[in-house]
């Protein structure tokens, strides 16, 4: 880390005139700006430094609803109130709550973790793929261009939670359409919530259906904004459809996707109410993933707020981790940031 | 409209100065047992209560109507919260200090909790709890934390065997199965000659609680600050459930919605048995083809091999310690009123709710009650639960348990064993593992 001459003041006496004056002067100079920034500064430190930083603090006690207070009251209708200080008082506990979370002695942290690979990787490729194929179909000329676009924006615009309540019902096990149609031609009805895997196929078919129109969006316009020079050149020099969709059009839309697909990992890792509604977490927790697991551990019974802040810490630096390798592998083909 | 807000200023007004007098004189005074007249009590009260709007939902609201008729000067503002929801939501509010309500009903298992939270007031030497000898013991004990009183029983409950009397006509049954082992006979006789399925079990560890009790086991043993949820008792109770699944005495149920689909199931008419509690009665009674209440049986839960036993349920009225103290007359007021023995008798009539309350029996609509009657020796019988602040969250573990049991079909002893290290590591730390 370079030091910035500022900060040595105390070691050189002698540098010290001329950096005060060189702040005076920055600060008569360039007030406004600062002026400017300062409400931006306090907005993010309000909303985003201060929670952020409150929740790692919290992540390192034990901190939960009941030794929360330092004392606890009892209070008497229409009488006096008397409080005894609380010998569960709240208290820094190092890293306990993480060894405790990866070592499995309280969670399923690696059950979950699993879960949440498997859920996101099966859904960013399925968004990626379906929208893609989509875009494509809706990038040429077609009767009635306008209503399938329309049509195909419609389950990103009903609300999350109604979709997953459809879906929800779709496969209920007794009266749900999706064993009836299995029935129908003449298979055995599935119980999709009593199985790890097919309850998390369940979550998975919904979260595919929610997520394709937003990368089908975003697709066909990176699709427009590549040039029909290329098409035509390419088309000039004798490439097939298929040799220009993987010259051409893959390569136009780099840019495009490294973005999506980055907001699509990112978004699928913390898409809560899907799996929160859909499958509940059955069958015993096993299709929970990490951010619903918080959830349980942060609201269900009494409520673990340093187990809870433990798990978004975790699950915070695992998007860091993965958004840095991922921007560092795009840099390094070139892709400019 | 303006009329309004000018009487409810006035009310205010009234309502503050007569809680500046009374607290001045009344600290001092020995009787502060005796209510003041109800012309005198004012103030409004929010009450969150926890049953449904369309099944019990109006018979509590006649109640109001009549509370506000005789306290003219109390308004109370009768608010619906989901029962799922309302353990967090009072948790998050009261923690907040804001927005919670000022009475709520709370399940028997959540007061021990809120109360050491110090969300709730204690009752002690109100009018609230003048006669607490006619409560029954069992259900008044869970309003009890170290020493203190916080609520008073609203209703209790407990499981008991509901069964389709046309069915178990049909299949030529004369009484209910009073042992797992005649459940599983009776169950074949249904199959056969019904062509129904005999017993729908819910997966959940509330409905398993029979079994348990059924081979003398438990969850915890307070006393000696031990995890026993994996006890030898408990896994022969569990396994006992598996069986009557794997025998196809029960259909296996869905891991998801178990509880929607065994009520569709009875009140379909496509099963002869469930475990289920009187607050499903009015239910069943309103449900399009089961042939009214008249057609439904109930017995106490069958035993295992020790006892049979089901465990205590209900709900109790609570007051928020958050609430004004000045209208600490009118909510004694309304959960006195609430909760008299007429009142009970009332929802008892409209709803099958059971009293808590002994004189409310004697009541004769009550005591001719055939649904009251028949619940009566299972709740006589009822086990009371651990009444500490855990009780609410020895669930989560043993619903786990449950599912894995009786949907996934796993080892009894192995996920009896899961839970008790959840016990241990997320419960109740203090204990000692068995």
């Amino acid at each position: 880390m370079a030091i910035d001459p500022g900060t040595t003041v105390m070691v050189e006496p002698a540098a010290r005139p001329r950096t005060l004056g060189r702040t005076r002067t920055a600060a008569s100079r360039h007030w406004y700006a600062w002026a400017m920034v300062l409400p931006v500064v306090v907005v993010l430190g309000v909303l985003v430094l201060y929670p952020l930083s409150r929740g790692i603090y919290l992540s390192f006690t034990d901190l939960n609803e009941s030794n929360q207070r330092t004392e606890i009251c009892a209070k008497t209708l229409g009488g006096e109130e008397t409080c005894t200080p609380n010998p569960k008082a709240a208290k820094f506990t190092g890293l306990k709550n993480y060894t405790d979370i990866l070592t499995g002695e309280r969670g399923h942290f690696w059950l979950q973790f699993t879960n949440t690979l498997v859920w996101t990787g099966a859904g960013v490729f399925f968004h990626y793929t379906i929208g893609l194929a989509l875009a494509v179909l809706l990038n040429r000329r077609i009767r009635g261009r306008g209503m399938y676009r329309v049509l195909l924006i419609v389950p990103w615009a009903v609300p999350a939670f109604v979709s997953a309540f459809a879906w929800k019902f779709i496969f209920n096990q007794n009266n749900g359409l999706a064993n009836v149609a299995l029935t129908s031609v003449g298979l055995q009805p599935v119980e999709w919530f009593s199985d790890r895997w097919t309850a998390l196929f369940t979550a998975i078919v919904t979260n595919v259906w929610l997520g394709v129109p937003f990368m089908m969006v975003a697709l066909l316009g990176g699709m427009q904004s590549i040039s029909t020079d290329l098409y035509e050149a390419a088309e000039m020099d004798g490439a097939s459809p298929w040799q220009r969709f993987v010259n051409v059009t893959l390569p136009g839309l780099r840019p495009v996707s490294a973005t999506v697909v980055l907001l699509g990992v990112i978004w699928t890792f913390n898409m809560f109410p899907v799996i929160f509604l859909v499958t509940g977490g059955q069958p015993a927790g096993q299709s929970e993933i990490l951010v619903t697991g918080a959830f349980r551990a942060a609201f269900e019974g009494i409520r673990q707020y340093a187990l809870a802040s433990a798990y978004g810490v975790l699950i915070l630096s695992m998007l860091l981790v993965f958004g840095a390798a991922y921007r560092r592998a795009l840099a390094r083909q070139g892709e400019v940031w | 409209m303006r009329r309004i807000a000018q009487a409810g200023a006035l009310l205010a007004a009234v309502s503050l100065l007569a809680t500046a007098c009374g607290s001045g004189g009344d600290t001092a005074d020995t009787d502060k047992n005796t209510a003041p007249a109800p012309e005198k009590v004012s103030g409004s009260l929010t009450w969150w209560d926890t049953s449904d709007p369309t099944n019990e939902g109006p018979a509590f609201d006649k109640l109001v109507k009549k509370f506000e008729a005789k306290y003219p000067d109390v308004t109370i503002d009768h608010q619906y919260v989901p029962f799922d929801e309302a353990q967090n939501k009072f948790k998050t509010a009261a923690e907040a200090k804001k927005g919670a309500p000022d009475i709520l009903r709370a399940e028997v298992a959540w007061v021990p909790e809120f109360a050491s939270l110090g969300y709730l007031y204690s009752l002690d030497g109100t009018a609230a709890l003048e006669d607490k000898s006619d409560y029954f013991e069992t259900p008044l004990s869970s309003n009890v934390f170290n020493g203190k009183t916080y609520g008073i029983p609203q209703v209790t409950d407990s499981l008991a065997l509901l069964y389709n009397k046309k069915l178990f006509k049909q299949a030529g049954i004369d009484s209910a199965p009073s042992t797992w082992a005649e459940v599983a006979e009776d169950a074949k006789l249904l199959k056969s000659k019904a062509g129904v399925d005999g017993i729908f079990l819910n997966p959940a560890g509330y409905f398993l609680l029979p079994f348990i009790y059924g081979e003398g086991g438990d969850l915890v043993d307070t006393q000696a600050k031990q995890i026993v949820v994996n006890s030898d008792a408990n896994v022969e109770g569990v396994s006992e459930a598996q069986k009557l699944i794997d025998e196809g005495a029960a259909p296996k149920p869905p891991a998801s919605d178990a509880y929607t689909a065994m009520m569709t199931a009875f009140t379909e008419g496509k099963v002869g048995m469930i475990i289920n509690g009187p607050w499903e009665v009015n239910n069943i009674r309103n449900a399009e083809n089961f042939g009214g209440v008249e057609n439904l049986g109930i017995a106490p839960v069958p035993a295992g091999s020790k006892t049979a036993g089901a465990p205590v349920g209900g709900h109790n009225y609570v007051v928020w310690s958050g609430m004004d103290q000045s209208k600490a007359d009118a909510a004694t007021a309304f959960i006195t009123f609430m909760n008299s023995a007429e009142s009970q008798a009332f929802l008892a009539d409209e709803l099958g709710l059971l009293p808590t309350r002994k004189s409310a029996y004697q009541i004769p609509s009550v005591a001719q009650n055939p649904v009251i009657s028949a619940f009566k020796p299972v709740i006589d019988s009822a086990v009371a639960r651990p009444w500490i602040p855990e009780g609410g969250q020895f669930f989560t573990a043993l619903d786990t348990m449950a599912v894995e049991t009786m949907v996934q079909g796993k080892d009894a002893k192995s996920s009896l064993d899961k839970a008790a290290k959840t016990y241990k590591s997320d419960v109740v730390p203090d204990y000692s593992l068995k």
